[in-house]
């Protein structure tokens, strides 16, 4: 131990002053230093013994610290931060159980490509590996779910470790870093440089490419396409190119299906977007893809929930695959043209060298294929004294004109969502998309308001997922934060149901749910509610809790065994979709084919 | 099919947990795994034989480049390139069976390392085949292998082919106004997978 843990400095309060010159810090100054240098404002977290130095430096400088429930909540701020704001969210948890519990959170933005970085305690380094009090190898533990991590045990490593943490987290195709920090190395002191600690220039995967060959290859595919679809993914938020995708929409007359993470990356309203694709896409989106002889996939990864049968998936179609991760590239779905790279970037390489063309007989085909089903409307169907899931959430994007972010949980309203909120501007759709963790909405709806305090932020969640981090109603509460919170409330664990009812005989195990009165414990927190059981009251209220400066809650009960259709069967073909039964004319009135 | 991959990495604690778990997160089983320094200093290198369907190499190749410890790959199953192994072999033998272990050996270019009244150590290095020939021979002559330690593969290519991205490490260290662009872009030019 070099120096004792008093603190170094004095006078930390601007930013500019702490990164202008070195000075002396304790590894715990230098933590928040290094964030406040990379332009962190806020930060998720929950103190304990091994992050204790940390937090007690915490006070001298510009950062706003949210107080969680649970560490996963934590995690999962820090993720709807990055993803409503596109900047690095941060969590910080202290050593064994704290970071253990930031685990899901971390697969979680792992999984959908977000930029998050988690600093936990650890043990001091002369006990490590022993087994000490809240002891726990969290490296070790979260190796295959970060893109890197680092123990750090040495002060003077803390700001070169952090800085390329932020680095690594941002760069290529983004994800989450971990940095463990001793407690020795907190309460150490060094010179802390932040201009010395700079990481060394990113390093791009060695693997990328998109010659100039592959390019003109590409461009006589979208030349000579009869029915091409632009597949849009997550990563068009990523790079940026929500500009450019629309460009190349627009002058090659291509509809544009949408991935479950894409969906606010290309305007809901623009008359080529066909809507989102997939196990719960309409009908119309996966026979376009399955019809199609081109397809020109943006920033997304052919996951199993958009392509259903491998063998069967778009047979006709060459393929034409634009992203950044080169693993990517014929891990499920063989392409005839990878363009390996930063999709903004290569599409802005290509389009002046694209022709436009008239894409007008393949969009008439698709025109038809919708049949009365692109008109609906479930707002013109009349009341049956019944409340849908469907009814809620279209409500809700009609009285908000859809301006506003939206995070859901995991589950049938999520998919409802996706089908009937449209999303008009980027990031304005936050969900757990690969991961598909339960329990992510509110947390990563208070990450979304914190990093956007003027957006309206709803919060759309199941009863079951509700639960399984509903105690950051109080970080809601304690934060005096403005979020509108939309319970679909179905009594069941509802898409387990409709698995249930699907695929196992109407077995009901274990997914009837019995919850706490949500509105009562609103109220036990301080924050506003009501129940809602019929349609009619459903406007009155959405309009209730917008106008309710701070937190509100609505607890819909809605129609306890409704099924998301379409839906494609675990193995079936993209095509071979389950439709709603014809006695049942609500929330899906597209005709069978 | 079997893949060689020599891996070059930085030597840092913790790299080959990194190494190894990708392998098991794409399921894919490592036949063999040798570790040791390369020509550069803080780099190490890893030759590793690996058990998977021709068309995973590349998924391989590329997940394990988003490793930040990993500077560069080569597949070298794919071009000429030199492939040995060490193996060490403890023999039962006494004073009259020593003599015909002497030719076995010879015959194998392996070498007597060690003689114990009841035993003797060979080492033979070569390729695998060579040394499992070896293997077959002792135990169709009905010699008792008491113990055997076999290193695994270690691989380099044939020809004048050196690593670039060596290289290019080596001649930024040595260019002191070159800064980390230079570094930047000569590691990106090692992409280029012949």
């Amino acid at each position: 131990m070099s120096d004792s843990g008093k603190s170094a400095s004095s006078n930390l309060s601007a930013a500019d002053a702490i990164t202008s010159q070195p000075t002396r810090l304790t590894g715990a100054e230098a933590i928040w230093a290094t964030m406040v240098g990379e332009g962190v404002r806020d930060v998720f977290g929950y103190p304990g013994g091994a992050i204790l130095p940390a937090y007690d430096a915490l006070r001298k400088f510009p950062l706003r610290h949210i107080l969680v429930r649970h560490e996963q909540g934590a995690a999962h701020m820090a993720d709807g931060y990055a993803r409503a704001s596109g900047r690095v969210g941060v969590a910080v948890s202290t050593s064994g159980p704290g970071a253990t519990n930031l685990v899901t959170g971390i697969a979680n933005a792992m999984m959908d490509s977000v930029p998050i970085v988690c600093v936990s305690g650890q043990v001091s380094s002369k006990v490590l590996g022993t087994d000490a009090f809240q002891e726990v190898d969290i490296t070790g533990i979260t190796l295959p779910i970060t893109k890197h991590n680092f123990l750090v045990n040495r002060t003077e490593d803390i700001a070169p470790a952090l800085r390329e943490a932020f680095l690594i987290a941002k760069s290529g195709r983004p994800g989450p870093v971990l940095v463990d920090v001793t407690k020795d190395a907190q309460q150490n002191s060094a010179i802390f440089d932040f201009a010395a600690a700079a990481p060394p220039p990113y390093r791009p995967h060695p693997m990328l490419g998109a010659e100039s060959a592959s390019i003109r290859e590409a461009l006589e595919l979208l030349r000579t396409a009869q029915r091409p679809v632009i597949l849009a993914g997550h990563g068009i938020l990523h790079s940026g190119a929500f500009e450019q995708v629309r460009t190349l929409a627009e002058r090659a007359q291509i509809p544009v299906a949408c991935t479950l993470l894409g969906l606010s990356a290309f305007p809901a309203s623009h008359p080529l977007n066909l809507g989102m694709m997939g196990m719960h896409g309409e009908s119309w989106v996966n026979h376009a893809i399955q019809q199609a002889d081109l397809l020109i996939a943006c920033g997304m990864r052919f996951d199993d929930r958009v392509t259903g049968s491998l063998a069967t998936y778009a047979p006709k179609a060459k393929k034409i695959h634009i992203e950044i991760d080169p693993a990517e590239i014929n891990k499920n779905v063989r392409v005839d043209v990878p363009l390996v790279g930063d999709l903004k970037q290569i599409l802005e390489t290509l389009l002046p060298l694209m022709a436009d063309r008239d894409g007008s007989a393949w969009l008439g085909t698709i025109s038809s294929m919708k049949g009365n089903a692109s008109v609906r409307d479930i707002q013109q169907l009349p009341d049956d004294g019944h409340l849908y899931a469907a009814h809620v959430i279209n409500d809700i994007w009609h009285e908000t004109n859809g301006n506003a972010i939206v995070a859901t949980d995991v589950g049938q309203h999520q998919m409802w969502e996706a089908q009937y909120f449209k999303h008009e501007e980027p990031r304005s759709l936050i969900t757990s998309g690969g991961l598909g963790t339960m329990g992510f909405a509110l947390p990563a709806a208070i990450g979304a308001k914190v990093a956007c305090p003027e957006k309206e932020v709803w919060v759309i969640a199941g009863d079951g997922g509700f639960q399984m981090t509903s105690p950051e109603l109080a970080t809601i509460a304690q934060e005096d934060l403005d979020i509108n919170i939309a319970i679909v409330n179905n009594g069941y664990l509802g898409m387990v149901r409709q698995w249930q009812e699907f695929f196992y005989e109407k077995n009901y195990q274990s997914t009837p749910l019995r919850s706490p009165d949500f509105v009562k414990l609103a109220d036990a927190h301080g924050v506003r509610g009501a129940h809602v059981r019929k349609r009619a009251e459903v406007i009155e209220t959405v309009e209730a809790a917008r106008s309710h400066r701070g937190a509100f809650l609505i607890d819909f009960h809605v129609e306890q065994e409704d099924s998301v259709y379409p839906m494609i069967p675990t193995g079936a073909a993209l095509h071979e979709m389950i439709r709603r039964p014809s006695n049942n004319p609500l929330v899906e009135t597209a005709t069978e084919r | 099919m079997l893949h060689t991959f020599v891996v070059l990495v930085e030597d840092r604690p913790g790299v080959l947990s990194r190494v190894t778990s990708l392998f098991r997160r794409l399921n894919v089983n490592i036949n063999s795994l040798t570790v040791g320094s390369s020509e550069t200093v803080n780099v190490s290198r890893m030759t590793i034989v690996a058990d998977s369907p021709e068309d995973r190499a590349h998924r391989i190749m590329a997940s394990l480049y988003k490793l930040e410890e990993v500077l560069e790959i080569d597949d070298v199953g794919r071009h000429s390139a030199v492939i040995r192994e060490l193996a060490l072999l403890k023999v039962a033998a006494g004073p009259e069976t020593r003599s015909d272990l002497f030719q076995l050996a010879e015959v194998f270019r392996a070498r007597v390392v060690d003689l114990a009244p009841e035993s003797l150590m060979l080492e033979l290095t070569g390729s695998a085949s060579k040394i499992e020939g070896l293997v077959q021979i002792l135990s169709e002559s009905h010699y008792e292998i008491l113990e055997m330690a076999r290193t695994g593969r270690m691989a380099m290519r044939r020809g004048h082919h050196t690593s670039r991205v060596v290289d290019a490490l080596t001649e930024t260290r040595t260019a002191p106004n070159s800064g980390g662009a230079l570094l930047a872009g000569k590691r990106k030019n090692a992409a280029v997978l012949d």
